[in-house]
């Protein structure tokens, strides 16, 4: 491994008839296999002599097992294997913090957690054999609300308490006043990551006392070093590929099957595969955290924030997962992207016997909006202010310091991106009644309206948020490239271990090698942990990340290329330039071909690389450099609400955001739409419904997400201020859409209505009722 | 209990197959044909459509004793050696295809659609594409695929003719 070169030999010129460059949208390059159904998803995995492994779950919220009878399951006619607690030879998992036993021990600490493991010949087998492992439960006082954890007398989920981060901000004034005081109360119901690829992978053990593990993730290191503590071997044993991902957006961070496969795998000593099903798969991965959040804000007349005073708390569920973290975005980002002088934040993450929640896009940042947001408006309306009027006035500029003290050291064009939305022209007006179209109105072919009672608003929002990990986190990819003539062809092999989920990371490492090395022929090297850790596909961060990583160890073998033929040609080095198949002396003389400077050699570099650091907040002011890099997004949403019923038909949702630099445009559109849909569902109809601790709606038929009926055209502005400190001037694209557009629909929906609407999702009952 | 089908054109037979197994199982488990997706294998997400007899169906939802001697099409046998058909073509082309899992099953749907409907209206692609959940894309791509792959489809000389296997 070496580090990337000081001095960098130039890039190719971009004359060469090259397609498929950095600014380009070239095609996926694992589209063809996906529009045929060829492409292998963790779930399509097959081998030899392969059995299938299944999960026991908790029926209850909080529980101690008295005892786990595992003959009668055992005794089924197909079944191998039945594994509980006592057969896991190593410790707890956990994304941040070693929390969770890989099989419940001793104690069941919400509805769901996994308990025993059954492997059989079928699927179906194992499941009957699973429902006959008799379990003896002694139920035990839980806590199931985020506050109430917090109280002394609550049922403590771990021993130590139920804190498990408070983030305090004290910036300014401690005792501030204003002319203008709002506030407000909000609660965030828990959504779900809903991919459709569910969790999935193949186990394949081999003869040696190791394993082989495909599987859908999102962090293929993270998973190995867990894995190895549960299974107590060493990484050299725990060998991971990624599978076809089916979708991630945060809810592949943290384990599902991985260590229950491993451990049926190495017992069994046959290939394990494990499919959840849609209801195994609510239980089977973190949400997004449920919230409840106390805002004021104080102003003066003319609409400019003096202060802002803010308690969050995020409900952890039973497990740490990456909560610390979600509380460190909640709180030092929870203010959203305005200017105020005097802040005081506390926000908390809590353990309480709910599920466990953790990563989703927008981590933290967009609970927070909601209210942030909710509270720009009431502002606005108070000092008889525009609701874009205020937000431009109250919004950060380029130099600017946020709440905790970080310098705003790129573009920050929250103005800018309002007027881009606001400026956009609004859909027609609604058709007369003697034209309308059933399925532009709330309700659609239900019929339920044709135009009476429906009432049109239009809402505003606008957010920030940090791209990378955050507050001194080592955070950094690696990147392998090789160059090498094949078949009298210069080919370049890219590997790293970053999970490609959907988000055409793989497009982007091609991008970035055609750029770097002039070369077309990209082979992009399937994902695995035989190169070094890419970080995590989460943050908005590969672009980032590993894009720097790909684009620096493309230098360093461009460097080493012309260090040969500089060698060869007795040339200066600084009078050579690499052009794909030629080597180029400045004036644009061919000198050689890469084919004489390479022959049958390759030349292979391995690159790691980091973003500038970050740095802890301090623990009592929360003040210090945190994130690495801010984007910015606004939204416009224009709905109709049917005031009688409370259904809401989404008529446009347009959207303006800095991208920094877009590497593949037609991809950045694409994660502008879907984050937009996956906010937009949040406002309206996303929720798991948790009663007591308990999941009751496990289903798609139950937990609706939006469909092509609910999802309005959107008008869509990129700008690209490129970010000076990162590679090309990138700044994170995924999160942003999914934490201003959500808060958008709220504003436009209250704005219909009159109604207050301090709760998301917004359900018809709150816009009909009082 | 033993079933016999025709699948993309070629006659499969499978033994051993227990009761309670749905197509989407057989097709994915036991003939090697996992293009058609298990993602709620409950009627609600559409990722398993595939024809049954020239009907859209979820496999899902069908009993694998229920299609012994009939005809099914799956995602694998929408293409052939002259390449991908346009109603696959036009997702790559568009960018409509993100993570890819729901994919299958709207290029069937769409398939389906334009096999019905020449030039459908928006509205038209929305209520058919309705019963197709994606997650990754917000749906905007994927109108733009059915849309150019109804206008390329009017382009070719075969017409409707050669829409259909």
């Amino acid at each position: 491994m070496t580090s990337a070169p000081t001095k960098v030999p130039a890039a190719p010129s971009e004359t060469a008839a090259l397609r498929g460059r950095i600014g380009d949208s070239p095609l996926r390059p694992d589209g063809t296999l996906k529009v045929q159904g060829e492409f292998a998803f963790g779930s399509d995995l097959w081998a030899d002599e392969m059995i299938w492994g299944v999960t026991l779950r908790s029926p209850h919220v909080h529980a101690r097992i008295v005892s786990i009878d595992v003959g009668p399951a055992l005794a089924t006619s197909g079944v191998y294997t039945v594994l509980t607690a006592e057969d896991v030879p190593g410790g707890n998992v956990g994304l941040d913090h070693a929390d969770q036993p890989v099989l419940a021990t001793g104690v069941v600490r919400y509805h769901g957690e996994p308990v025993a493991l059954v492997a059989a010949d079928h699927p179906e087998i194992a499941r009957q054999a699973a429902k006959k492992i008799r379990v003896v439960y002694e139920e035990l006082p839980a806590v199931t609300d985020g506050r109430r954890a917090l109280e002394p007398a609550a049922p403590q989920v771990h021993d130590g308490g139920n804190l498990l981060r408070h983030l305090k901000i004290r910036r300014g004034n401690p005792d501030p006043v204003a002319p203008v005081v709002v506030s407000l109360d909000f609660e965030v119901g828990m959504q779900d990551q809903a991919f459709l690829g569910p969790e999935s992978g193949l186990a394949v053990p081999d003869d040696a006392g190791g394993i082989d593990l495909y599987v859908a993730t999102q962090w293929l290191h993270a998973d190995q070093r867990q894995i190895c503590q549960a299974l107590g071997l060493p990484p050299e044993k725990v060998r991971l590929t990624l599978a076809g991902v089916g979708g991630a957006f945060g809810g592949r961070e943290d384990l599902s099957i991985h260590v229950h496969a491993c451990l049926l795998a190495l017992r069994t000593g046959k290939p394990i595969k494990m499919v959840y099903n849609r209801e195994e798969s609510f239980f089977g991965h973190v949400h997004r955290h449920p919230a409840s959040l106390r805002y004021e804000f104080g102003a003066d007349h003319d609409g400019l924030l003096h202060y802002a005073k803010a308690e969050i708390v995020f409900d952890g569920g039973a497990y740490a997962s990456s909560t610390a973290a979600v509380v460190g975005n909640g709180g030092t980002l929870g203010l959203g992207p305005y200017n105020i002088p005097n802040v005081q934040v506390d926000c908390y993450g809590v353990y309480t016997n709910n599920p466990p929640c953790g990563a989703m896009r927008g981590f933290g940042c967009v609970q927070a909006a909601f209210a942030h947001e909710a509270l720009m408006d009431e502002l606005a309306d108070r000092v008889g202010m525009d609701r874009v009027a205020i937000r431009q006035l109250n919004g950060m500029r380029e130099g600017d310091r946020n709440i905790t003290g970080q310098l705003i050291d790129s573009a920050a064009p929250v103005a800018e991106l309002l007027q881009l939305v606001q400026d956009m022209p609004l859909p027609a007006e609604r058709l007369s009644e003697d034209e309308f179209d059933l399925l532009s109105l709330p309700g659609g072919v239900s019929n339920t309206t044709h135009g009476e009672g429906v009432v049109r608003g239009i809402g505003y929002a606008v957010t920030y948020k940090n791209v990378g990990f955050s507050e001194g986190f080592d955070d950094y990819s690696t990147a392998r490239v090789r160059l090498e003539i094949t078949a009298d062809e210069p080919t370049v092999t890219v590997h790293t271990a970053a999970a490609e989920v959907g988000q055409g990371l793989i497009t982007v490492e091609q991008q970035i090698c055609r750029t770097e090395l002039g070369v077309q022929r990209v082979v992009v090297h399937p994902r695995d942990t035989q190169v070094g850790s890419a970080g995590s596909t989460s943050a908005s961060r590969q672009t980032y990340v590993t894009g720097g990583a790909v684009k620096a160890a493309c230098e360093a073998v461009r460097a080493k290329v012309l260090e040969r033929a500089s060698t060869m040609l007795d040339l200066e080095l600084s009078e050579l330039v690499l052009d794909g198949a030629q080597i180029v002396s400045i004036t644009g003389d061919v000198v050689a071909s890469l084919q004489d400077v390479l022959g049958t050699d390759a030349v292979d570099e391995t690159v790691k690389w980091s973003h500038r650091p970050t740095y802890p907040i301090d623990p009592e002011t929360g003040q210090g450099d945190a994130h690495v890099q801010y984007a910015f997004s606004a939204h416009r949403a224009v709905v109709d609400v049917d005031t009688e019923l409370g259904l809401v038909k989404v008529i446009a949702l347009d959207t303006a955001q800095d991208v920094g630099k877009a590497i593949n445009p037609d991809a950045v559109v694409g994660q502008i739409q879907g984050g937009s849909a996956q906010g937009m569902g949040l406002a309206l109809m996303e929720e798991i419904v948790v009663t007591d601790g308990r999941v009751r709606n496990p289903s798609f038929t139950d937990y609706l997400i939006p469909t092509i009926l609910d999802m309005p055209p959107m008008k869509i502005e990129v700008l690209e201020y490129a970010d000076p400190h990162a590679p090309y001037g990138v700044r994170g694209v995924g999160e942003p859409p999914t934490i201003s557009s959500g808060p958008a629909v709220a504003a436009a929906i209250r704005r219909a209505t009159g109604k207050a609407l301090r709760r998301v999702p917004i359900r018809p009952e709150h816009i009909t009722e009082g | 209990m033993r079933i016999t089908t025709t699948v993309n054109g070629a006659r499969r037979e499978v033994d051993d197959v227990w009761e309670g197994e749905s197509l989407l199982y057989v097709l994915r488990e036991r003939m090697g044909l996992p293009g058609s997706k298990n993602a709620c294998e409950q009627g609600e997400c559409g990722s398993c459509t595939v024809y049954l007899d020239g009907i859209l169906v979820c496999s899902c939802l069908v009993a694998a004793g229920q299609v012994c001697d009939r005809d099914i099409v799956t995602v694998e046998g929408l293409s052939d050696q002259q390449g991908l058909h346009p109603v696959q073509q036009a997702f790559i082309d568009c960018g409509a295809v993100q993570c890819g899992f729901c994919t299958p099953g709207l290029v069937v749907t769409a398939h389906g659609l334009l096999a019905r409907t020449e030039h459908p209206t928006d509205p038209e692609i929305r209520e058919a594409l309705a019963g197709n959940l994606c997650r990754c894309t917000g749906y905007e791509k994927i109108l733009d695929a059915v849309r150019l792959a109804a206008d390329r489809l009017a382009d070719t000389p075969a017409g409707s003719a050669g829409r259909l296997r």
